[in-house]
Order: C-alpha cells, then structure tokens, then sequence
C-alpha cells in the first residue's frame, strides 16, 4: 500500500511530501494528522514515544517527552489509530525495543491492525533485522530503510535490495532538527542513491522549509520527510492555520520544482 | 563465539546477547573500530605501548592484597585486588588508557564519553590530557549537580562537561546524548564508552581493555597460594570491572559472581531488551519504556547491563546477586575500620555480598575486586550516617 501509493505519485510526476507527527504530544494529535492532510501530505508519519530516543535532537525529544507524560503508550497510539482512516498511507516510526518488548509477531498484527502501512525504525539497521523484515512482510507491513551519507555504495546496495515502502535517505549527519542552511549531504545523497533505485526515494533529517524541499527534489528525490520544523511550530502553539500554511508552503515549493 | 569469554563473532553477539543496534549513520564507524581494534589488539606494537602506559603512568599491576582482618571477621580468605590504587582511583583508567590510544590510532583527535558519578568522565578527561587530545563528556543534569566536584575535575584536566536535560537527566540520558553528537562528529571524534555496554565491538572491546584486573589476579593469586580462588567477586553497574575480572578466571573451577545494586538490578530485575546499541536486560515499564536505577552508588544506576554479563547468566557461568543500599553502608564501614581501606560506594556491592553469604563461603577462598576509592563519595556516605546536615542524596 505504502511504496505502491507512492510509486504511483511518482509516477504521475507528483513530490512527495510526508510530514512527522509526535503521536499523543497533544491530545488533540489525530487533527494534526487531518490537517498535514489536508495541506497536502502523501503520507504521513507518526512517531511513538519512546524513552531513550538516541536519534532524535531536542524538538523530537521534547514532543515524546510530552507524550511519555501524558501516559501514552505504544497501545494507546495504536488504538486511537484503529478508530479512525485516512486518505494517504500511514507510516510509524519509532525505535526497536517498543516492538521487541511487545514480542514482533505481535507488534506487526497490532500495527496491521491499526491501519499502519510502513515503519521506519532507524536502530534496526540491516544485520538485526531479517527477523523483523520477514514477519513484517508477512502481514504486509513494509519496513523502510534508510541510507546515510557515510554509507558506501557497496552497503548502500545490499540495503537497497532489502528495502520496501521508500528510502529514506538521510539528509544529515546529526539527528533529526531543523537547519538554516540546507547540508551539502541533503543534495549529495539524493544524486548518488538516485540511479541505483527505482523505489521513491525521500529525504529526510535537516529539511525544514520549501526552498530545501525543492533543493533535494531537484537534485534527484522524489520527496522529502519533514519533522521538527512543523513539530517546533506545533509545541510553540501555533495556530492551525499557521500550520497549515507551513505544510502549504512546502507542498507548493515541492510542486513547482 | 568461540569460547565463553573469546572472542566474538562479526555480529558482536554472546550468545542471543550483543549485537550492533545503530542507526545508518553510525554503522560505518563502528564497523570501522571493530576492524581498527581486531587489528591493533593483534598488534604486538600497540599492546605494547598500552601495557607500558598502564605500567609507568597508571600504575600497574595493581595489588593483590589478603586482607587479614576481614578474612578473620568472616571467617574466609579474602584477597583483595586494588583497583582503588589505579591512577584516578579506579580500574576506568584502563579502558580509557586503550580507547584513548586506539582513538590516536585511527586519527581521531577528539574524545567524547558519557559519565554517571564522574569516574570514568575523569578518567577520559585524564587519558585525553595525557595523550593531547580534546575531550567532551556528556553527564545527565541531576548527576552534575549531584557530582560536582568530579565536574570540576574534569574541567581542570581540559575536558568541557555539558550537563544533559534530555529524558531522565541521568547516565542513560547522557548516553543518548553522546551518541547523538557523535554523530556530528565522527571525523575527528572517537566515542570513549566507560563500560562493557554499546553497539559491538564496545562490549568485547572494553572487557579486553579491563580483563588486565583479571589477568594480573590470576597470576598473583597463583603467585601466593600455588591455586586458584573458589571465588571470584566484583560489583555490576554496566558491569566493566566484572567483566575484566570474571575473563582470568572463566576457565578455572572459580565461581564468578556479579553483584548488582537492589535498584538497579538489570539481570536481577530487568527483561530482555535493545536499547543504547545492545540487545541485553534492561529495566523497563510494561510497554518497553526504559526505567531510571535508583542506587546510592551513581556508578552503578544505570538501567541495563553488558551483553556479555547477560549470557555469563543465561548459561549459568556467572551467579547474579543483590544488595541493598543499607547493606553497602554497612560494607563500607566494615572494611573501612577492619582494613583501614575507604572504598568506592559501588566496590562495597562486593564486600556486602560477602557479609551477606557469609556462611555459604566459610573456610573458602574469594578474590574481589575493589574497583575504586571511596574519596568521591565520603560526603554522600556521611550525609547517609547522619554526620553531615543536609538533604539526604536520592
């Protein structure tokens, strides 16, 4: 459903854009997810809280950390998620050990359960997570994979072959946050993974606005994930007109690139 | 693996324990210091140099040293080995020292390290002093204030300290915390891990730059006796100076024991779990959220424990038992008044292990480790006895 839905967007010459959203950070959440909708998401990403989220910088932190507080919990997101629908794929992302506590056979049908079409979990990287893949794919979860800057042509490859739903394409070297100039890393990596997949290849870490959506999209992407920027503006309490015309804004840089 | 305590395989794994739970952005880098370090510890040369820096600057061997009056009071030999009298007062030094020297080794001009009581941030603040490298050491808000004088410590010896306000503020926090910025950095920057924990080859790596404390005991203990201990004890936070210990005695008949502190029991009272790179027992809530150690030792609060202490119990080579925090107050008395020895809050897990299975171990011989000196925490100690005024520490 995930890599289909999104093949099929690329293959109309549409960018991807897949904003992240901090499940339960506020109890209102599931209407943030309608409105990244509504302003123009294919996707959407949501994030479960986790307690030790190592690669995440402040903004992502804080959001879980405001979750965490609020009692929610890996089965509270997932329940709130089987109550509702969506027009665009849903993609979880969050890190390993919430799924390896639940025991994975488990964790994959209640994710199936909940509608979820994707995950990311970015500290399963591809020598732990053969297990994982295969009962994921079984039910039809697809599990995406990402590649980093640092990561060589040689590995990007093996990656490559395992991989489902998109790449995630790592724009930085850092953790997820927001940054005022785009990294040489963010156009750089688009290029070099670009001729060696035809799965939709997004960008994600360290875009923060239309003008690094389209840089990354013109240097060969096919979309980008977009995090903390929305998230700092949602914990600062902007209004959901503000928000909207955010992931407005990137939706029409992405279309005109 | 191919032996309890060799070497292990390409995946780091002991056993179902270990393994390598990075993101892509580290992988590279700790696929690159398995390598460098599978080849400098195959390096005559390199062992060489980090023998002769133990020996000439942190003054190795430490002793072994029977300990006449305890061993009366409990009615047991027990022989003592002083990693208190390690430069810098504990047995961190000798992992830093090796870390520090692989890190030159590899070009790295920088170290970062995450501390919980401080002991293995000023060990890392000393090694980069010593060998002219930068150094930054991440430490969990609540530890910084709880520590402050390891804090100036470190800022004296060069190193910047950065207090964590992520999560819970403590040691796991301050892990997060150097993992992220190691990220950043991994040009000029090598991650200086305090103990047996982390992505592979830290876990394997770090017990091969402890397993000196065992090797040389081992040896001493034959020295003196012509035999080998019936016992063999050390405390477990993370569990390094366990592991260097237990790896000169896993192929005697000595049973090794690892003791725990009752609030921070992670093979006591944690479940399976993949957390900080590892896959190993973690204390954790019902949905896998990672749960706070509470202990009046900061060296060992930390919520999990080394992936190889892990399988040392899952096939029954290691016995994993615990302490309480009154127990250890009682220890550090015992032995401060019986051998005039103040030691580290976390060593004195080990001697209230003993004074707890006193009879089990009548008339037997015991080698413990006395991983550190106690000069850190004589303030928290007298706070807890009642001879200081102030709030209690938590």
């Amino acid at each position: 459903m995930l890599e289909k839905s999104l093949q099929q967007l690329r293959k109309s010459g549409r960018r991807i854009l897949v904003p992240y959203v901090m499940a339960g950070s506020d109890p209102d959440w599931l209407s943030l997810v309608d409105l990244v909708i509504e302003s123009g998401a294919d996707a959407v990403e949501i994030g479960i809280p986790f307690s030790d989220p190592s690669m995440d910088g402040p903004v992502i932190q804080r959001a879980g950390e405001l979750a965490l507080a609020r009692g929610v919990t890996p089965f509270s997101v997932l329940s709130e998620l089987r109550t509702r629908s969506f027009s665009v794929p849903i993609v979880v992302m969050t890190y390993y050990n919430l799924f390896h506590h639940m025991g994975i056979e488990r964790a994959v049908t209640e994710l199936r359960q909940a509608g979820v079409d994707g995950v990311i979990i970015p500290d399963l990287p591809l020598e732990e997570g053969a297990n994982w893949r295969a009962m994921a794919k079984s039910q039809g979860l697809e599990t995406v994979q990402l590649v980093s800057p640092v990561t060589s042509l040689e590995r990007v490859d093996e990656i490559l072959a395992v991989a489902e739903g998109f790449v995630y394409g790592v724009g930085s070297m850092s953790v997820t946050g927001e940054r005022a100039e785009l990294a040489e890393t963010a156009t750089a990596i688009a290029t070099r993974i670009r001729p060696r997949t035809t799965l939709p290849l997004l960008i994600g870490i360290g875009i923060s606005n239309g003008d690094q959506a389209a840089a990354v999209v013109e240097a060969g992407a096919d979309g980008v994930v977009v995090g903390s920027a929305l998230l700092r503006r949602v914990l600062e309490g902007q209004t959901p007109s503000e928000l909207s015309y955010f992931v407005s804004e990137i939706r029409a840089a992405l279309d005109e690139a | 693996m191919t032996s309890v305590m060799g070497n292990p395989d390409a995946t780091g794994r002991f056993g179902e324990f270990g393994g390598r739970f990075v993101p892509e952005s580290l992988m590279p880098a700790v696929i690159e210091l398995d390598s460098a370090f599978r080849e400098a510890w195959s390096d005559p040369l390199f062992r060489a140099e980090y023998t002769a820096t133990l020996e000439n600057y942190a003054g190795r061997p430490t002793r072994l040293y029977l300990a006449e009056r305890l061993s009366e009071y409990l009615g047991a030999e027990i022989w003592l080995k002083r990693e208190d009298l390690a430069h810098t007062g504990s047995h961190k030094i000798n992992n830093v020292i090796g870390q520090a020297l692989l890190a030159r080794r590899m070009g790295k001009s920088r170290l970062i390290a995450e501390t919980g009581a401080g002991q293995h941030g000023v060990a890392t603040a000393t090694a980069a002093a010593l060998f002219g490298l930068e150094a930054k050491v991440y430490m969990g808000e609540v530890d910084v204030a709880r520590q402050s004088l390891n804090v100036f410590r470190m800022r004296l010896l060069g190193a910047e300290v950065e207090a964590v306000t992520s999560g819970s503020r403590t040691l796991k926090d301050a892990v997060n915390e150097a993992m992220r910025s190691w990220v950043a950095a991994l040009g000029d920057t090598h991650y200086c891990i305090g103990s047996v924990m982390g992505p592979h080859p830290y876990p394997w790596m770090v017990r091969e730059f402890q397993r000196v404390i065992g090797d040389e005991a081992r040896s001493q203990y034959e020295a003196a006796t012509g035999s080998t201990p019936d016992w063999v004890v050390a405390c477990v936070g993370g569990g390094s100076n366990a592991a260097g210990t237990f790896a000169g005695f896993v192929d005697t008949p000595a049973r090794l024991v690892g003791v725990e502190p009752a609030g921070g029991a992670a093979v006591g009272h944690g479940i399976g779990g993949i957390v900080h790179g590892m896959q190993s027992f973690f204390l954790q809530d019902e949905f896998g959220q990672i749960n706070e150690a509470a202990s009046i030792s900061a060296g060992l609060d930390y919520p999990g424990v080394g992936p190889e202490h892990a399988h040392l119990h899952a096939i029954g080579r290691a016995r994993y038992d615990q302490v309480n925090d009154d127990q250890v107050l009682e220890a550090v008395q015992l032995l401060a008044r019986t051998e005039g020895i103040v030691c580290a809050l976390e060593s004195a897990h080990a001697i209230a292990w003993l004074v707890e299975h006193k009879q089990e171990l009548l008339s037997s011989s015991i080698v413990v480790t006395l991983s550190g000196r106690g000069d850190k925490d004589v303030e928290t100690i007298a706070q807890r006895l009642g001879f200081l005024e102030g709030e209690e520490h938590a």
